[in-house]
Parts: structure tokens; sequence; C-alpha cells
């Protein structure tokens, strides 16, 4: 990456978020070179990983905006590249839960609200039906509305998943660069951006960068939008608490947003989450007192089973809510700049999609030379992290031929030191503690690393090296008497 | 335990299922100390399967001296005592598999294995669970804050310290006052990490007395009792924790770079809980009764499992009692008599065994295991059955919390077997 003083990139996308990562991949589908720049040590490390990781199929989106036309076609994009890439997805549904009176009132009109959106498989329930679907749920439920098509899926494998397509089609990723200026050179019309360790030059510039979004907008004069940072907690439960909920449990929506929710995750856990906290602060991802107490009176309402089971998991998330009120895609010729904002929590599902719009607008705009490429790498096979399909632990024929996956080092995971070993010649390798634990879900279990923190601590600094096969292999199943 | 990496054969996936008679599973001192006294009296093999890479659990990593002495009559420390118990379960004839995982249940007594030579099945005609027990980490604690690095559980500090010879900060606040809290602090002082403050939220510090009078003294260490931390403070590194104190709610900062929670344990309890076993609400253990028997046939529970956590000396001891009963199982005895249940009533949280028959022999080491949420000096443990005090018994050693209160099991002698569920608990 020493080269990226002198060197001059056709387009640079800023943010390796999911929105950035998938518009990188798309354009590196042309005779273009790209830079894909993230102020982070990591792809997705901002608000791309601590959402609720739901596939939206966008039921409740406002009509005719931009952003649910982006989350329906996002919707299937996503879902035929999961399926080709292996980014786990679970079609569990969803049903969205009338609590009161007002709530059953606004049904008909969600499901109107669904059919607008192209969406026409809801279905409005009675109270019996609910608890059919949701033994569980807690008293006092009085009808609700089923979402068979909303899914779960892995947000930090689409996010890694998007990003090595893109550096497989040559993109250069360059992390730890936070953009803090720009120079102009208009003569040649180039955009400097101006890093804490380097600059990196390119003919057009794209602003995918989720949080600081509007920072970066005004940075090319603009001042269209503004971001506040909004903090969600969640608490992740024990997978004891899985049999208890195999759906998405939504609340009917407010203005404030889509409110708490209980959902399985694809990780074979209960999610209960989040609040909706306004922030000033871009980067408190902290917990709080009083987000816990929340979503515990929220919990015990929803499914008061769920509270007798351990949390595993808590986490802050921030989102990137706009004082827009859609998606804001436009393209700047001028200045050979794209701005991607205002792209909140549906951008995990919208994603793709939002990488074809953009595709199309510069197409449109005729300002860029798109020549597709003749030698498209294929897209890349990721490994599989969920619960619900055959992990490597579980692998005979997979730990025959290579016996580090029948190595669990994090046996609340389960997950194997070959896992953690590829980590480190793929594409994108890790290069923290959390990193890894997005690729492996290595730490991220009931422990927290009472057993394996050590260990994994180690095999980050070793790159993985010091559990290798011939450390853990051995022939004692035929040898009768004691393991030596 | 293992090979040492003196091997790269590749490995060998025959035969894929394995018929011991006894099946251990958790390697520590309650499993191993099972499977010595098992190996020469059972017929067929006694075998322990470990996840972790060496056998012998918790003492392992935890280097300093205070095991062995209610089982060995000795005083050593945790890494020499789970190579006794290791070496003692290999002589006597029992096979340890290490880096083996018990994933998931094959049948009533079956069960599936990733290890590095295979996804193997075990069937055998008993199944022991040893799986032993965690502390809780922050999250299920619900401690709030940033996400700083530096927060460690004890199990971690000692791996990291002990194992991987690996350091953490120089400033630590410990979050608890019991005997594993002690055994942090001694594992900090090894790698020049201050203990500035130990956190209780009882009134006094839950340890024994030996241990807290003159562990303060030669730590340095302030005890704050009736306190609790309410958030950890600085990222990506600790700077400090946030303190309350419970009784009038001030809160003040206390700098550090890492904080070690200690001490609130929960059993590794969920093969049990996939089995159908049913689980203490409190503990969260197995239920068994005075034959360490779950409620499934064949299936039994010892150590740290059943009673998170005593010291690993009585957990081991676990290990020696339950084989009598194995035995009996395997010569077709089967539990008789009516069942009645023990239950634990305030200031008690659990009690185990929690089964009670007429027939069955006296618990392991003829003692109650309870555990207190308050402390009491001089207690009168009184028994209850159908609303009448059926026996009382003044006790010479304080109930303390933060650690098991044991209870002479003779105190079962006035039971009415035909009287329904007995409570343990207090005399005001």
């Amino acid at each position: 990456m020493s080269n990226t003083q002198t060197r001059t990139y056709d387009v640079a996308v800023i943010g390796a978020g999911i929105v950035g990562s998938a518009i990188a991949r798309k354009l590196a589908g042309y005779q273009l070179s790209i830079a894909l720049v993230d102020a982070r040590d990591d792809v997705g490390d901002g608000t791309s990983k601590a959402n609720t990781a739901i596939l939206h199929t966008g039921f409740d989106a406002k009509p005719g905006t931009l952003e649910s036309r982006m989350v329906r076609e996002g919707y299937r994009l996503l879902s035929e590249y999961a399926k080709a890439t292996g980014i786990p997805v679970e079609h569990t549904g969803a049903v969205l839960v009338a609590w009161d009176q007002e709530q059953v009132n606004a049904l008909p009109g969600l499901k109107d609200k669904a059919e607008e959106n192209g969406y026409d498989k809801t279905e409005i329930m009675d109270a019996a039906e609910v608890y059919r679907l949701l033994p569980h749920l807690g008293k006092g439920a009085l009808a609700g509305l089923s979402v068979p098509d909303e899914s779960i899926i892995c947000t930090w494998t689409t996010n890694l998943a998007l990003a090595t397509d893109a550096v497989q089609r040559g993109t250069e990723l360059l992390l730890g660069r936070w953009v803090s200026g720009i120079e102009t050179d208009k003569a040649n019309r180039i955009t400097h951006l101006k890093t804490g360790i380097d600059r990196v030059s390119a003919h057009w510039v794209i602003n995918a960068a989720g949080l600081g979004g509007d920072t970066i907008d005004q940075l090319f004069g603009y001042d269209r939008f503004h971001i506040t940072p909004r903090r969600g907690e969640l608490l992740v439960y024990d997978k004891q608490a899985r049999p208890l909920v195999d759906k998405i449990v939504l609340p009917v929506p407010t203005a404030l947003g889509k409110g708490v929710l209980v959902s399985p995750t694809i990780y074979g856990n209960v999610m209960l989450g989040p609040t909706a906290e306004d922030l000033t602060d871009r980067t408190d991802t902290g917990t709080s007192e009083s987000g816990f107490s929340f979503l515990r009176g929220k919990g015990e309402k929803i499914m008061p089973r769920l509270l007798e089971e351990e949390i595993t998991a808590t986490y802050a998330g921030l989102r990137a809510a706009s004082d827009y009120p859609d998606y804001l895609i436009e393209v700047d010729t001028e200045q050979q700049y794209v701005l991607v904002g205002g792209i909140r929590s549906t951008g995990l599902t919208s994603g793709i999609a939002v990488a074809e719009y953009v595709d199309g607008l510069l197409k449109h705009s005729g300002a860029i030379k798109l020549v597709e490429r003749v030698d498209m790498p294929e897209a890349p096979h990721m490994p599989n992290i969920g619960e619900a399909f055959l992990r490597p632990y579980q692998d005979a024929a997979r730990i025959a031929k290579d016996p580090a996956y029948g190595k669990i080092v994090c046996f609340c995971e389960r997950v194997t030191a070959g896992e953690i070993r590829d980590t480190f010649t793929s594409p994108i390798p890790p290069r923290t503690l959390d990193g890894l634990r997005r690729r492996t879900r290595a730490q991220n279990g009931r422990c927290q690393g009472f057993f394996c923190g050590a260990e994994v601590a180690e095999l980050l600094e070793t790159r993985g090296q010091s559990l290798t096969p011939a450390n853990t292999a051995a022939t004692r199943l035929s040898t009768p008497g004691t393991a030596k | 335990m293992t090979t040492n990496g003196s091997t790269a054969t590749p490995p060998v996936l025959t035969p894929a299922v394995l018929t011991p008679t006894v099946l251990i599973i958790g390697g520590g001192p309650s499993g191993l100390r099972a499977a010595a006294e098992l190996a020469p009296r059972v017929p067929g093999e006694v075998l322990v399967l470990e996840r972790e890479s060496t056998a012998g659990g918790i003492p392992r990593h935890s280097d300093h001296p205070g095991y062995g002495i209610r089982d060995m009559g000795t005083f050593m420390g945790g890494p020499k005592y789970a190579g006794i118990l290791r070496d003692r379960a290999l002589k006597a004839g029992a096979r340890i598999l290490t880096n083996a995982t018990v994933t998931d249940w094959a049948g009533d007594r079956s069960v599936n294995v990733t290890m590095p030579e295979g996804r193997v099945r075990v069937d055998a005609d008993v199944v022991v669970l040893a799986t032993g027990a965690r502390e809780r980490p922050r999250t299920a604690r619900l401690i709030p804050g940033d996400r700083g690095q530096g927060v460690y559980t004890t199990g971690q500090l000692q791996n990291i310290v002990h194992l991987k010879h690996g350091t953490v900060g120089k400033r630590a606040v410990i979050v608890g006052a019991e005997l594993v809290s002690w055994s942090a602090a001694m594992t900090l002082q090894h790698v020049k990490c201050k203990t500035v403050l130990m956190t209780t939220e009882y009134p006094k510090p839950d340890a024994y007395r030996l241990f807290s009078g003159p562990g303060k003294f030669f730590f340095k260490t302030r005890v704050s009792t009736r306190t609790r931390v309410t958030r950890i403070i600085g990222k990506p590194q600790v700077q400090a924790v946030e303190i309350e104190n419970i009784d009038t709610g001030q809160r003040r900062t206390v700098a550090c770079d890492t904080v070690i929670l200690t001490g609130d344990w929960i059993p590794d309890h969920e093969l049990a809980r996939a089995a159908g076993i049913d689980i203490d609400a409190a503990s969260k253990a197995p239920v068994v009764d005075a034959a360490l028997r779950t409620n499934r046939p064949g299936i039994f529970a010892i150590g740290n499992a059943l009673h998170p956590v005593d010291t690993a000396d009585v957990a081991a001891l676990d290990g020696a009692a339950v084989a009598d009963h194995v035995i009996a199982h395997l010569s077709g005895r089967r539990p008789s008599g009516t069942a009645i249940s023990l239950k634990a009533e305030a200031p008690f949280r659990w009690v185990a065994p929690a089964i009670l028959r007429q027939d069955d022999p006296a618990p392991p080491r003829r003692r109650l295991l309870l555990w207190t949420d308050t402390y009491v000096p001089f207690p009168t443990v009184v028994l209850h059955q159908n609303g009448r005090v059926i026996a009382r018994k003044r006790l010479w050693w304080p109930a303390a919390p933060g650690r098991v209160f044991r209870v002479p099991s003779s105190i079962l002698q006035h039971i009415n077997w035909e009287a329904g569920p007995v409570t343990i608990g207090l005399a005001n």
C-alpha cells in the first residue's frame, strides 16, 4: 500500500460497510481501478456490524420512496447472492404483534402498506394463531400480522463477502484511513483524500461513509442532510433460549422507529432489542444501565420466559439516522462525486440494490467510461458460521482431511483451529480480536473467554500458527489403553 | 496429555464408535478422581473426554498453593495437583482423550464427539457429567459501559498468566471478595499488577478469615463492602470503573486498567439440559440424589457442575463417592423407595443433593452443600416437613456468601418418608 500516495485510482469509495463494499464490488466489474477506503481497521466495523441482522422484505417501508424500492430489490439480490456465496440465511418469517386495540386497528393499514410496497403475503391473524406460532409470547397479545419472508442473515459474512468479492476483483482495500479533508486538482479532475496516514487520489469519489456521510458531503461543499448517531443496544441471550422462539417477533412500528423486537439469531441465540437513543458522539458504542433496564422491561412483556436465560452478549450499535426522510443518492458530475447517504439500518438488505442503482446513475450520467471486464473472478465462497448449516466441527469428511477442523478452540461457539487459521490466509485477514470474532464467532459465546480467551489471543498473535494440525493430531483412537 | 507436537501422522478414523463401560465427560478434579476410582473396578473401559489440550481442569492454571487438603492430606499448587490426579487416573487404567469436545447426545447414554482424529460416537453404559463451572462474564452480569480491553474473568486471567505466560495491566479492580477473588489477586501479583480495590455487594468479605485478614495485609488491598460496579469506562483500554455504594447510592470512579470479574459461578450444564435432566432453578445445576444420580437413568453428575463452586478437593471427593454408585448401577441396582425433594429456604439459595430417598446412601462426605446469601456467624440449621420442625442443629462454622456451606447429613435422620417435601433453612 506504499504506492497509494502516487497512484491515482479511477474511483475511491469511502466506507467499507455493506453499502460501500457492494458499490466497490459492482464497479470493480468494470475496467476501473478502485480503492475502498475505511477509517477503521476492518471492513464492516461501523454501522454494518451491530444491526438487528434481519433481511427485510420492505413490507413496512414508506411506499414510493427510494428506500422502499431498494429494500425490495435488495431482498431479492441479497438472497441470490447469499446462495451463491454461502452467506447464512434462515427464512424464519416474522410476526408483528399487536398488544392493544390501537395496534390492532393499525394492522389492516400495515397490510395495505405492504401491498403498496409490492409485498402481498402478509396475513392478519387472531390471538390464537399468534400464540400457536409463538407459544412463549407474553400474555396480552390481541392479534398479529404475519410476514412470512422476513429472514435472519449474518450481517458480518454479508459485509465480508461483498468486500472479499471486491478485493478479488482487484479493488484495493485501504483500511485505517480516516478521511479528514480533500484537495481538488481541477485541471486533472482528481480529488485527493487526506487520511491520517497518507493521501488517496482518485478521479471519482463515492461517499458511502455511513455515520460520517454528512461530514464528507460537506467537504464537497454540500449541506444536504445531517446524521444523528442513533444508539441501539441489544441483549443476546444464551443458545438455551433458542427453542423459545423460531420467528422474528416485531412490534407495531411507531414514529420513533421499528421498536423492540425479539428474534432468533443466525448463530443460534435469541436477541432482544434494540433501544433507540439519539446521541451526539459518533463513536459512543457503550452500553447503558438505562438501556439494559428498558430492554429487560420490554422483554418481560414480550417473552418473560426469555429473561430466565443467561445473557451471552450485549451490544450497542450506532445507526446513521438522517434528517432527510429517504435514501439520498445523487451524482455530481462536475466534481465527479457521488453521495450515497442516509442509508439507515435497512442498508444490510438494500446494499446490493444500492450498488446497482449507483451503477445506473453513473451509466446514465455518461460521465464515466464503464467497460465490462471479461476476466471476472468468481464470487467468493464464504466459511459458514450459521448455526443452521453444517459447521466444520460437525463435518466428518472435512476433519478427516484436515484434523485442524477437529480441534475445537472456542468451546461455547465450537470454533475450530482450522477456521481460525483460515482467516489469516483469506483475502481480508482479521487485524483485531473483534475482526476474528466476526469471521469465526470465536469468543462470542456464553463464557466470553473464560476458557478460550487466552488461546484465541495467542492464535491472533501467531496468525493461527500456534495450533497447527501437528500440534493436535494423533493416532490415539487406534492405540488401546491410555493416551500419551 | 496429547502428542505435544511429536507426530504429524495422519489421524486414524477407525473405530468411529467407542464403547467404554463408563464415559466421564470432563477431565477436571472430579472426573479424574472418578476415573481413578472406577478404572480398576469396572470390567470394561473407563473413558474420560476432556475438551482442553491437557486434563486437570481449573487447578491447571491456578498456580498457587491451596490444593489437595481434604483429598490428599497435603497442601500443594494447582498445576502439581492436576498432574497427580491425571497420573493416578492413567495409572489406574483409565483412558483420557484430550482435545475431545462432546457436542451433543446421540442416544440415551451415547454422545457425539469432535476431536482432531475425527467425529466419533461414544456409546457407554454409564455417563458421568463432570463438566465443571465457569464464572459469569461481564455480559451475563449486565455491567454496562464502554467495551474497553482489560476486563477478564479469573479463568481467563489465569489462562493468560499461567498457561500462556502473558500479562495484563498495572492497576486492577477485582469484583468479588471470595476465595477465587484472592486467587485472582495472587495471579495479579505474579504479573506485577496492583490490586487497588476489591468490591463486594456483601457486608463483609466472603472468603475464609484465614485468607481475608492476612490477604488484605499481604496485598495491601482495600475491600469495599456493600458496593457494586455500575459502569466500565474507557476504550480501547479500560481507564476506570464506576462503583456504587449500595446503601447510599453514591457513586465514584476508581482508576484502573484491568477489571477481574470473580465468582458468580454457573455450571456448564448445557449437556445436562440437552438430555432433559432436571435443573435446579437457583444453582442451574443438574438435580441429583445422594447417590449423585440425575433423573436420567445411568447419568450421574459430580463436582462443581453440581455445586458451583466448592473447592477442587471437595469436587474430587465427589468423584471418589460416585464410584460406588456407578458400580451399583452397573450391577443392576436402581433407585428405590419414595423420593422426596429437599428445598432451600432463604437465606439459602440452593442445596445439593435435592432428592432424598430412604434407601439411598449418605451424600458424599456425609454433607449437604448449600449456598447462602447472607453471613450468619453461628447458624442453627432447621429442617421443616409438613409445616413442622423435624430437626435443628447448631453449627460452629459460619454460613458465608461466596462459598459452600456444609451441613452434616445426619440432620436428615428425622425425616418422615411419608410426609412429603422437606425444606432446609435457618432458625431466626
